[in-house]
C-alpha cells in the first residue's frame, strides 16, 4: 500500500488489520438499554462527550454575550434581549446578570466541559480499549456517575431561568457574598442550585474516578504491565487520583456553605452587617471556604490538564512516526504534578492576609511544579526531532497544545513568585495566563483526542479541510484574544469588572476590549464549525476501510472497526511490548503493535 | 422569530462550508494522486511557519499599542523593586519562550513527512532528561530567591512612623477612617453599625474615636516619602484593596484586619506631569468580586505634601461632630442624627 495515504486519510500498512471482523453482537438490545442507560463504557463516552459539547456551546455563548457588554459597553444588542429576555432590557446586560453570565461561563467550563466532559470521554473511551479490557470494573456505576452529572447539568440548567438568576458571586463562589442572600440576587434560589448541582457533580466524578482507578489497577490484559501502559492511560490514572482525592473536600466546603446558607451555622461568616442589619454570625472565616475550594481548586486545574497532556504524547508520537522521548520521565513527571498540585493550593490565596511565612512555603511549592512541567516539554520538542510528521488535524492541535502549554505555564511563573501576584492577583493577567494554559490548551488537547480517536468511536472520519480551518482560526484567535490580556493585567485592569468607562487608569484599554470581543466572536463561529464538522461526520463522515487508519501500536486499534460490547470478537489480544515501538518492523511498516510478539534478539523497550 | 430565523441562516452557512469540505476532500482521494497529500502536509507546514512569523510581528505591534497605555513608573519604594523583579522574571521566561516555540515550530517545518525520510528512533536519554531537569530547577531557585526576598520586604513590618489609616470596604464604596489629633484609631464594634449615623459602628465609649474622622469618598490622602499603614477590613463582603500604581492589594475580609504598608515617593501633582495628563488619579480599584456594583467601586489616593495634607485634616470634621452637631454647617452632614431610635451614639457623648 502507499506510504503517502497515511498523511491525510492514513489507511494503513498493518499486517494484521486485514481480517475483517464479523459483529459479535447476538441480539439486538433495545434502543433504551443501549443508547440510553447502556452501560457500555464507549456509548457512555459518547453520552459525556455530547452533554460536553451541548454545554460548551452554552458556556461559549455566554461568553459572547458579556463580551459584547466589555467590548461595547455603549451600544445595544437587541438580539440579547431575544435571548435573554430582562437580563437584557433593551438590548444591554444589567450589570447583575452580567455577573451571573461570567460565574455560570467558569464552571460550566471548568466543570462540566473540562472536567466532565473530558475525563468522561476519553477515561471511558480510553481506558478499556487501551488497556485491553471489554468494559469498566463497574459497568453499572460507570452508568451511574454520567447519569449523576446529567442530574447535576439539568439543575445548573435549571438554575439559569430562576427569577433571580443563577450563581452570581464568580465560578469561586466565595462567601459571605454566596452565603447571603442580602448581598447579591444571584445568592438566592440560584445559588442553591449551584450548590446542589455541584455536589452532585461531585458525586459523579467520585463514581467515575474510583471505577477508572479499579479498572487500570485490575482490568489490564496479559502482558499489560504498568510500564507498557500508553502514556494517556498513566495521565488519566492520575487526573482520577486526583479527582478522587480533592474533590470530597470541594463537596465538605459545599456543604459547609449550605449549611451557612439556611441553617444559622457561622462557618464562614463572621461580624457581617448587610442589608440595614448586624448578623448573629460571629467567629467563622471566610478564608476557611478559600482554603476548602482551593484545596480542589488547584488540583482541578491538573485534573483538567492532565488528560490533554496524556492525549498529546500520545498523539505527538503517533503522528511524528516516533516514539515518545523518556517514556519514564514522563510518567515521573506525572507522579511529581499529581503530588505537587495537592501542595500548593494557597498561591491562590496570597494577599488573603495569610502569614507571609506560609507564602513563602508556598512560593516555593508552586514554582516546583514548573520542574516537571517544563521536563514535559521537552520531551514533547524531542519526540519530534527526527520524526516524520503528518500534519493532520489531531497532530495540529497536539502541536498548537504544547505551544499554548508554554505560554500559559511560563505567565505561571509571575503569578506564583507572591512578590509579583501582589499586584497581578486578580487582574486580566490572571484571567490571561488559566485561559490559555487550562481553557485554551486543555481545549486543544480535547480537539487533537476527538479528531484522532473520532475513527474509533463512529467509524468515521471527521472532514480534514474543515478541522485545518478550525485549527488556524482557533489557535490564532486564542493568540489574540489573550496575548494582549497580559498586557491589561499588568497595567492593573482587574477582572470581573462589567465596565471600566469610570476608571481613568483603565479606561483607555477600551479600543482593545472591543477587539478582543471581535475576535472572540469570530473564535465562536469557528467552533461552531467544529460542532458542524462533528455532528456531519458522524453520519456523512468518510468511512473507515481499515482497523487501525493512523497506524498505532495501541490495543483500541485491534479492535473492529465497530466493535461490539466487548470490544474484541474473540479473545482480549495479548501484550507484548512497549505502545510505542514507532520502529521499522521488518516489512516495510513503521511502527510495530503491542500484540506483536518481539522478534528473536530483539530488546524489550 | 428573526432569532429563528438568523439561526437557521448561520446554521445553512455552516452546512454548506461542510458539503465544500467533502467535496474538497473526496476530490483529492479520487484523484488519488500521492503526492497530493504531502503537497497538502507541506502547504500546512508552511502555513505554520507562516503562523511562527505573523506570531512574531504580532508580539512585536502589541508591543507598540501598548507601550503608552502601560502604568506608569511605580509610585513608592516597593513598586520599583516590584518593577525590577518583574523584568527580570520577565527575561528569563522571555528567553524560554522564544526558545522554546521558535524549536516547537522549526521541529514542525523541518521534520515534516516527505516520502523518502527515515526516522531515527531515539527513546530516551538520561543525559539529556537529567539536564533540563536541572536547568528548570536552577532557574526556579534563581526567581524564588529573588521573590522572596521581596516578599519579606513588602510584607515587613511597617516602619514605626508610619501614618495608621483604616480602609474599610462595604458594598460598594470604601470608607477611610483617619484617627485625627490623638493619633490613635478608637474602637469599633459591627454591631454598632448604623448607616444613618455610624457607618463603621465606632464605639462611642471609646475617647479615641471622638477625633477620628472619616472619608466617604473613599479618599486616602497620603504625604510623600512617609510610610502610610492600612488596617483593612471589610463591613459585609470580601473586598479588596487594590493600589495598582503602587503595585500593591490586599484583600478586606469581614471578621479579620488586613495590614499593609507603603512610602509614596510620588505626589499626584508630580505623576500629572510625568504622565502629561492632566486628570491622572491614583485610584483605588476593589479587587475582588462583591457583587453587582463590584467594577464600580472606587477610591482614590491623593498623594501630596506635608503641609496640603495638614490643610485637607484641617479642613476636616471629626465623624462624631457630622453625627452629633446639627448646628455644625457642614455639607457632609447628610444624616441629621434621628432621634430616640439609635441610642448609641447618645449614650457615648460622655466618653
Ligand atoms: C507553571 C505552572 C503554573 C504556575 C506556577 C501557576 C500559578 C498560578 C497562580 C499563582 C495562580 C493564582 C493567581 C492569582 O489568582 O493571583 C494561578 C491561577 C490559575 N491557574 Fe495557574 N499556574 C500554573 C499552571 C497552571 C495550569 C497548568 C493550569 C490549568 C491547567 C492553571 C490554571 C489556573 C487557573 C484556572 C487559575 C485562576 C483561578 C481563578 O482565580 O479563577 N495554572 N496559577
Ligand atoms: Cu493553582
Ligand atoms: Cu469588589
Amino acid at each position: 500500500m502507499n506510504h503517502a495515504e497515511i498523511i491525510i486519510d492514513g489507511h494503513n500498512v498493518a499486517h494484521h488489520a486485514a481480517a475483517e471482523h464479523h459483529d459479535h453482537e447476538h441480539h439486538e438490545q433495545h434502543f433504551i438499554w443501549k443508547y440510553i442507560f447502556s452501560q457500555d463504557h464507549k456509548m457512555i463516552s459518547k453520552q459525556f462527550l455530547i452533554t460536553g459539547i451541548i454545554w460548551a456551546i452554552i458556556g461559549a455563548l455566554m461568553s459572547v454575550f458579556f463580551r459584547l457588554q466589555l467590548g461595547f459597553p455603549d451600544s445595544t444588542f437587541p438580539i440579547m434581549e431575544k435571548f435573554l429576555g430582562d437580563w437584557a432590557k433593551g438590548g444591554k446586560l444589567t450589570p447583575e446578570f452580567y455577573y451571573a453570565l461570567i460565574t455560570m461561563h467558569g464552571t460550566i467550563l471548568v466543570f462540566f466541559v473540562l472536567t466532565a466532559g473530558l475525563s468522561g470521554t476519553f477515561a471511558n473511551l480510553l481506558i478499556p480499549y487501551q488497556i485491553g479490557a471489554r468494559d469498566m470494573a463497574s459497568p453499572f456505576m460507570n452508568m451511574l456517575s454520567y447519569w449523576f452529572f446529567f442530574a447535576a447539568s439539568i439543575i445548573m440548567l435549571v438554575s439559569l431561568f430562576v427569577e433571580t438568576g443563577p450563581a452570581s458571586g464568580g465560578w469561586t463562589t466565595y462567601p459571605p457574598l454566596s452565603a447571603l442572600k442580602e448581598a447579591s440576587i444571584g445568592s438566592g434560589i440560584g445559588m442553591d442550585l449551584w450548590l446542589m448541582g455541584m455536589a452532585l457533580f461531585v458525586v459523579s466524578s467520585l463514581l467515575g474516578g474510583l471505577n477508572y482507578i479499579a479498572t487500570i489497577l485490575n482490568m489490564r490484559t496479559k502482558g499489560m504491565t504498568m510500564t507498557r501502559m500508553p502514556l494517556t492511560i498513566w495521565a488519566l490514572f492520575f487526573t482520577a487520583v486526583l479527582g478522587v482525592l480533592s474533590f470530597p473536600v470541594l463537596f465538605s466546603g459545599v456543604v459547609l456553605l449550605i449549611f451557612d446558607r439556611n441553617f444559622g451555622t457561622s462557618f464562614y461568616l463572621s461580624e457581617i452587617f448587610i442589608g440595614g442589619k448586624a448578623l448573629p454570625h460571629i467567629g467563622g472565616s471566610a478564608i476557611l471556604y478559600q482554603h476548602l475550594f482551593w484545596f480542589l481548586g488547584h488540583p482541578e486545574v491538573y485534573i483538567i490538564m492532565l488528560p490533554g497532556m496524556g492525549m498529546a504524547s500520545e498523539i505527538l508520537a503517533t503522528h511524528s512516526r516516533k516514539p515518545i522521548f523518556g517514556y519514564f520521565a514522563m510518567i515521573i513527571s506525572l507522579v511529581g504534578i499529581t503530588l505537587l498540585a495537592f501542595l500548593v493550593w494557597a498561591h491562590h490565596m496570597f494577599v488573603t492576609g495569610m502569614s507571609p511565612f506560609l507564602g513563602s512555603i508556598f512560593v516555593l511549592l508552586t514554582l516546583l511544579i514548573a520542574v516537571p512541567s517544563a521536563v514535559k516539554v521537552f520531551n514533547w520538542l524531542t519526540t519530534m526531532w527526527r520524526g516524520n510528521i503528518r500534519f493532520n488535524p489531531p497532530m495540529l492541535f497536539a502541536i498548537g497544545f504544547v505551544s499554548l502549554f508554554i505560554s500559559g505555564g511560563l505567565t505561571g511563573l509571575f503569578l506564583g513568585n507572591s512578590a509579583l501576584d501582589i499586584h497581578l492577583h486578580d487582574t486580566y493577567f490572571v484571567v490571561a495566563h488559566f485561559h490559555i494554559v487550562m481553557g485554551v490548551s486543555a481545549f486543544f488537547g480535547m480537539f487533537a483526542g476527538i479528531y484522532h480517536w473520532f475513527p474509533k468511536m463512529f467509524g468515521r472520519f471527521m472532514n480534514n479541510t474543515l478541522g485545518y480551518i478550525h485549527f488556524f482560526v482557533t489557535i490564532a484567535g486564542a493568540y489574540l484574544i489573550f496575548w494582549p490580556m497580559h498586557y491589561e493585567g499588568i497595567a492593573g485592569m482587574p477582572r470581573r469588572y462589567y465596565d471600566f468607562s469610570a476608571w481613568e487608569s483603565f479606561k483607555h484599554f477600551q479600543g482593545i476590549n472591543a477587539f478582543i470581543s471581535i475576535i472572540s466572536i469570530i473564535v465562536f463561529f469557528a467552533q461552531l464549525l467544529f460542532v458542524v464538522n462533528f455532528f456531519a461526520s458522524i453520519f456523512k463522515g468518510r468511512k473507515l476501510t481499515t482497523q487501525n487508519p493512523w497506524g498505532s501500536t495501541t490495543l483500541e486499534w485491534t479492535t473492529p472497526i465497530n466493535p461490539g460490547h466487548g470490544n474484541w470478537p474473540g479473545e482480549i489480544p495479548e501484550v507484548y511490548r512497549w505502545p510505542y515501538d514507532y520502529k521499522d518492523d521488518g516489512n516495510g511498516g513503521d511502527f510495530i503493535s503491542q500484540t506483536t510478539p518481539l522478534r528473536p534478539g530483539e530488546e524489550s523497550h | 422569530m428573526s432569532v429563528f430565523i438568523t439561526t437557521l441562516l448561520v446554521f445553512l452557512v455552516f452546512i454548506i462550508i461542510y458539503q465544500i469540505g467533502k467535496a474538497s476532500e473526496y476530490a483529492s482521494v479520487m484523484r488519488g494522486e500521492e503526492n497530493i497529500k504531502f503537497k497538502t502536509n507541506r502547504a500546512i507546514a508552511w502555513i505554520l511557519v507562516a503562523f511562527f512569523f505573523l506570531g512574531l510581528y504580532g508580539i512585536w505591534e502589541c508591543n507598540e499599542i501598548f507601550k503608552d497605555r502601560m502604568l506608569p513608573v511605580a509610585a513608592c519604594e516597593n513598586g520599583v523593586k516590584y518593577d525590577n523583579m518583574f523584568f527580570v522574571t520577565l527575561a528569563v521566561t522571555g528567553i524560554v519562550f522564544f526558545a522554546t516555540q521558535a524549536v516547537l515550530f522549526w521541529f514542525a517545518y523541518r521534520y515534516q513527512a516527505t516520502p523518502s525520510r527515515k526516522t531515527t528512533f531515539f527513546a530516551h536519554s538520561n543525559k539529556l532528561e537529567i539536564l533540563w531537569t536541572t536547568i528548570p530547577a536552577i532557574a526556579m531557585a534563581i526567581l524564588v530567591a529573588i521573590g522572596l526576598k521581596n516578599w519579606a520586604n513588602v510584607t515587613s513590618d511597617a516602619p514605626a512612623d508610619a501614618t495608621v489609616v483604616e480602609v474599610v470596604g462595604k458594598q460598594f464604596n470604601w470608607l477611610v477612617r483617619y484617627p485625627g489629633k490623638d493619633n490613635e484609631l478608637g474602637k469599633r464594634d459591627f454591631r454598632k453599625i448604623s448607616d444613618a449615623n455610624n457607618i463603621l459602628g465606632l464605639d462611642w465609649k471609646d475617647p479615641h474615636n471622638m477625633d477620628d474622622i472619616i472619608s466617604q469618598k473613599g479618599e486616602l490622602h497620603m504625604v510623600v516619602n512617609k510610610a502610610v499603614k492600612l488596617l483593612i477590613g471589610s463591613r459585609d463582603v470580601i473586598h479588596d484593596v487594590g493600589l495598582s500604581h503602587f503595585r500593591v492589594k490586599m484583600d478586606a475580609v469581614p471578621g479579620i484586619t488586613t495590614t499593609l504598608w507603603l512610602k509614596p515617593t510620588i505626589t499626584t501633582e508630580e505623576m500629572k506631569q510625568k504622565t502629561g495628563n492632566p486628570d491622572f488619579v491614583y485610584e483605588i480599584s476593589c479587587d475582588q468580586m462583591c457583587g453587582k456594583g463590584h467594577y464600580s467601586m472606587r477610591g482614590t489616593v491623593i498623594v501630596e505634601t506635608q503641609a496640603q495634607y495638614d490643610a485637607w485634616m484641617a479642613a476636616q470634621q471629626t465623624y462624631y461632630a457630622e453625627n452629633n452637631a446639627p448646628s455644625a454647617p457642614t455639607a457632609a452632614n447628610m444624616a441629621a442624627p434621628k432621634p430616640a431610635s439609635d441610642t448609641t451614639p447618645k449614650a457615648a457623648v460622655k466618653p
